[in-house]
């Protein structure tokens, strides 16, 4: 029975296979940041094309290096003719036509739903949406959200089944938001107004960072995009608008100095090693904070709130931080005498 | 049957050819094609092994997970320099090697249009690639990516020098570029030998002619780009300072209505290098010569309609994007044309595996890969998901390495025993081609891969959760299997000076018209310029019985054929005096451009050369006495 199937069937059906194993390889849970997995609508949409193009490209792929390597064979070698030379062949214009008019036609295949998928993505994603300001900075994205008055860097939370309506602006140079397996890529550009939307089907935690080079430390800038149910949301909230505590937590301080000041300072002992602005593995014992101010913990506070009003200039960046990180972090820093835990 | 046709005086013997003037003077006031060729030949080869070695280190960077084998700093600056190098001062020289020491040959003619501007276009081209390599040395090099984003390259983001060099030594490449390519373009026009029409031109001179037009219509958007950049960080201009009103993606745009034809410029020179090697290897005309012109014109004008496809991440909305991926998808059948096309250049052909050949079959199918994961990215959401990750870095090295740098060294094992009069060694030679073509698949094939994952471009380093370290690790083994094939290379130029066979004048059968004279040419090319009656001149007159028909004069109703006989162009042969005045010339140029880093006196003292070698060269008799070769 299978003998009768035409080779050319069964070399299709392989070509299928191999390009199906290729893609159910990119599985999220070995590629946290793949592209070939969707968690939500937004890449739903980019998948149908990706998957179009994909299985067309193999298709082609096979076709024409087997001719090209087919002639290779089949040709090579000295002349068989009698004066000594291939004969010779200038063209056929029957067969140009052909090689333009079959290219054409899979360009057309693919062009339409191409065009459809652009238009899908870029309608506006409705009243209902919770809308996010997505904000780039040399090294860290800061997500505000108007509607709920919470601040939030590398960590955007949002609810599952939720459209999000993502409004992208940079405080400095081009940033792009990524996160792979929930959406393309849209860039984060000082003086414009971009946006995009996506959405996640299920709780989970997706993994992105910044896709435009931005500088020194764009390869630290690393986000997180946890979805979870409207309940799990709502606490979320509820947590970060609860006033600070009287006193501050060194863990809490640690985690986010980890996620925050690692792009640009350097803690031994911890995950925190950049090479921008100034070690801080002995900073308890430092006399000034900044070379400008006194090292107490009050100082420490106001510097964190707002270096450029203490040293104008600085290249220390004004973190979107609440009063409790700031606490917290005026807590674990507090605790760096220069010997690594 | 199978005389060989020469346009020199002796045919029965290698000849030696007339002994030029030698001597480190010579060399830098010379203004014959054939020496400034190899001198970007030199050039372009050496940059090669300095781009290779800065993407070696970059590998290792990136071979394992949390790696600091260099610093960031330093990354950022080999990645910049890496693709800076590699694309203007490897890849461009390179083909400007091919079409100087090519062009006036296979036209019939004693040198280009202007020789003394063609060495003025080497002497820029050698202190610019100096001058941006300079912050290796001094202040620290470029550090902000090859297409310079603003607004990071503004003064506030990128303080240091390492812009400043970059967007100083591209406007002085941009010069050498432009002088050459009006150059070359003159040339192709106007000195064709008697009955060498539009269409009997050899595809490589088509393709040369087109990249020329394509250099001097895109390099001014880029100039004009470098020029605004220039002025914000020299003049406090505000072009692309967003607090000021200024708008980053003005660059990109500016950018890249140079950047995408340049991939063109990239390309074109190396498929016309593989049209005349499948051509002469398949022993066979080139199937649709006609088609594979028009289909690079074709690329030439939609490569001015595509830039966009470079933004579409950048929110220009779903009515550009659209527009942009239709004219993107429309790109592919021209190349698509050129594929098929070389492909039924072989098919029925006998073909001759040499090195040279082999290079040229790598070109397409190396080419087909990368222009298959075009097609791919031509769609904006896919592209929304590949843009700057490494399945992008993946696909430009398919076109620009499979591509481009197989088909250009294709070309210098097809050409080298025609200019050194040396044949290079086979066996070495094809040792190099299996390295360099597995390396390469190995190096750059699990980018693909790795884009898909989710790996973004241009970062120092990476987490070890994301499971990128195996392809990484792969990758990098890959690309020191391409640097030990270039040390084969190497190796074998070397070896083969030395100890290589004499090339005779036509080792491979060839069809077109450098093959008519000696291996080296005299200094002079051709003692009598050659009367062409078809497309293939050599094939016609050693073949008659089976090109014959193609050589009669006027076919194809071919007004511009003459009825010329041999003797009457075979008068008193002028060539140029050696100058000095473009080299001056270029060293005032690149010093007026260097004193904006260093200090205005340089700038002025540059300037008052540049004038004085204005001058010099515009009294400066161009022809000496007659020269009776």
């Amino acid at each position: 029975m299978l003998r009768r199937v035409p080779r050319w069937i069964v070399a299709v059906l392989l070509i299928v296979v191999i390009g199906g194993l290729l893609t159910a390889c990119g599985s999220a849970e070995d590629y946290p940041q793949t592209t070939l997995e969707s968690a939500g609508p937004h890449n739903d949409s980019i998948l149908g094309v990706y998957s179009l193009v994909w299985y067309g490209s193999i298709i082609v792929f096979f076709l024409v290096e087997g001719l090209l390597i087919f002639s290779v064979f089949k040709f090579r070698g000295e002349p068989k003719t009698a004066h000594g030379r291939p004969v010779p062949v200038h063209g056929n214009n029957r067969l140009e036509i052909i090689w333009t008019v079959i290219p054409a036609i899979i360009l057309a295949i693919i062009a339409v739903p191409t065009l459809q998928v652009i238009s899908e993505l870029s309608e506006a994603p409705g009243d209902d949406a919770m809308v996010i300001n997505v904000i780039g900075h040399q090294f860290f994205w800061e997500f505000q959200y108007p509607d709920l008055g919470v601040n939030t860097t590398n960590e955007l939370h949002i609810p599952v089944g939720q459209r999000i309506d993502l409004r992208l602006d940079s405080a400095d140079v081009i940033h792009s938001f990524w996160v792979p397996q929930l959406a393309g890529k849209t860039d984060a550009i000082p003086g414009r107004d971009n946006r995009m939307w996506f959405e996640a089907d299920a709780p989970g935690t997706y993994l992105g960072q910044c896709a435009e080079f931005c500088g020194l430390a764009h390869y630290q800038m690393l986000m997180t995009v946890v979805a979870e149910s409207q309940e799990d949301f709502d606490a979320w909230v509820a947590e970060e608008l609860a006033p600070p505590p009287a006193e501050g937590d060194p863990e809490e301080g640690l985690a986010i100095v980890e996620a925050q000041c690692a792009a640009c300072h350097a803690i031994e002992g911890t995950s925190a090693q950049g090479q921008v602005g100034p070690a801080l593995t002995g900073f308890a014992n430092q006399e000034l904070i900044a070379d400008v101010i006194e090292n107490t913990p009050e100082n420490l506070a106001a510097w964190l709130d707002d270096p450029q009003a203490i040293k104008p200039g600085t290249a220390m960046p004004d973190l979107p931080l609440s009063e409790a990180d700031i606490i917290n972090l005026v807590t674990y820093l507090e605790t760096l005498n220069g010997e690594s835990e | 049957m199978a005389t060989q046709v020469r346009y020199v005086e002796d045919s029965t013997r290698i000849q030696e050819p007339e002994a030029g003037p030698s001597g480190l003077w010579s060399w830098l006031t010379t203004v014959d094609h054939k020496r400034i060729g190899v001198l970007y030949l030199v050039t372009a080869l050496t940059f090669f092994a300095i781009g290779g070695i800065e993407a070696l280190l970059l590998r290792v960077q990136l071979s394992q997970p949390n790696n600091a084998f260099v610093s960031a700093a330093t990354y950022n600056q080999l990645f910049t320099m890496h693709g800076t190098t590699m694309i203007f001062l490897a890849v461009m020289p390179l083909s400007g090697a091919f079409f100087n020491l090519l062009t006036p040959l296979m036209i019939g003619a004693r040198d280009v249009a202007f020789p003394r501007l063609n060495a003025f276009s080497y002497w820029v081209l050698l202190f610019g690639a100096i001058l941006i390599n300079f912050g290796w040395i001094y202040g620290g090099a470029p550090d902000a990516g090859w297409f310079a984003y603003a607004n990071l390259t503004s003064p506030a983001y990128s303080p240091g020098m390492g812009v400043d060099y970059w967007v100083l030594g591209i406007q002085v490449l941009g010069i050498s570029s432009v002088a050459a390519s009006f150059n070359f373009f003159t040339t192709i026009v106007n000195m064709r030998a008697p009955g060498m029409s539009m269409m009997r031109l050899p595809v490589f001179i088509w393709m040369t002619l087109i990249t020329q037009i394509l250099i001097f219509m895109a390099f001014p958007a880029l100039t004009v780009g470098a020029t605004l950049l220039m002025f914000d960080r020299w003049f406090d201009t505000n072009f692309f300072i967003v607090e000021a009103g200024g708008m980053p993606l003005l660059w990109q745009h500016l950018f890249w209505v140079f950047g995408h034809p340049e991939v063109y410029i990239l390309i074109l020179p190396a498929m016309g290098i593989v049209s005349e090697v499948l051509q002469t290897f398949s022993r066979k005309p080139l199937f649709g010569y006609t088609a594979i012109v028009f289909a690079g014109i074709g690329i030439a004008v939609l490569g001015f309609s595509v830039w966009v496809h470079h933004m579409f991440t950048t929110g220009l909305g779903p009515v550009p994007n659209s527009i942009f991926a239709i004219s993107t998808m429309l790109i592919a059948l021209p190349t698509g044309v050129k594929i098929f096309n070389w492909i039924g250049t072989m098919w029925g052909g006998a073909l001759w595996l040499s090195t040279a050949m082999l290079f040229s079959i790598g070109f397409v199918a190396m080419f087909i890969i990368g222009g298959l994961s075009g097609v791919m990215h031509a769609s904006p959401p896919v592209d929304s998901q590949h843009q700057d990750t490494y399945f992008v870095v993946a696909h430009f090295h398919y076109v620009l390495f499979g591509g481009s740098i197989m088909g250009l060294f294709s070309g210098v094992y097809y050409w080298w025993p025609k200019f050194t009069g040396k044949l290079l060694h086979e066996g070495l030679g094809k040792v190099h081609f299996w390295l360099m073509l597995i390396g390469f698949n190995v190096t750059f094939f699990p980018m693909h891969w790795l884009g898909a994952i989710g790996m973004p471009r241009r970062i120092y380093s990476y987490g070890d959760g994301l499971n990128w370290e195996f392809w990484n690790m792969v990758t990098t083994m890959g690309s020191f299997i391409i640097g030990i094939s270039f040390i084969f290379f190497i190796a074998n130029v070397f070896i083969t000076l030395v100890l290589g066979d004499r090339a005779p004048d036509d080792p491979w059968d060839a069809p077109t018209l450098e093959w008519a004279t000696t291996s080296p040419p005299a200094l002079h090319n051709f003692d009598t310029i050659p009367v062409v009656k078809s497309r293939m001149p050599l094939w016609t007159d050693k073949y008659p019985e089976v090109y014959g028909h193609e050589s009669e004069p006027g076919e194809h109703g071919d007004p511009d054929l003459p009825d010329i006989q041999t003797d009457e162009v075979h008068d008193e042969i002028h060539l140029p005096n050696p100058s000095y005045w473009p080299l001056v010339l270029a060293i005032g140029i690149v010093m007026l451009f260097a004193g904006f880093i260093f200090t205005f006196v340089m700038s002025f003292i540059g300037l008052a050369l540049m004038f004085i070698s204005i001058w010099g060269w515009a009294l400066e008799p161009a022809f000496g006495e007659a020269d009776h070769a």
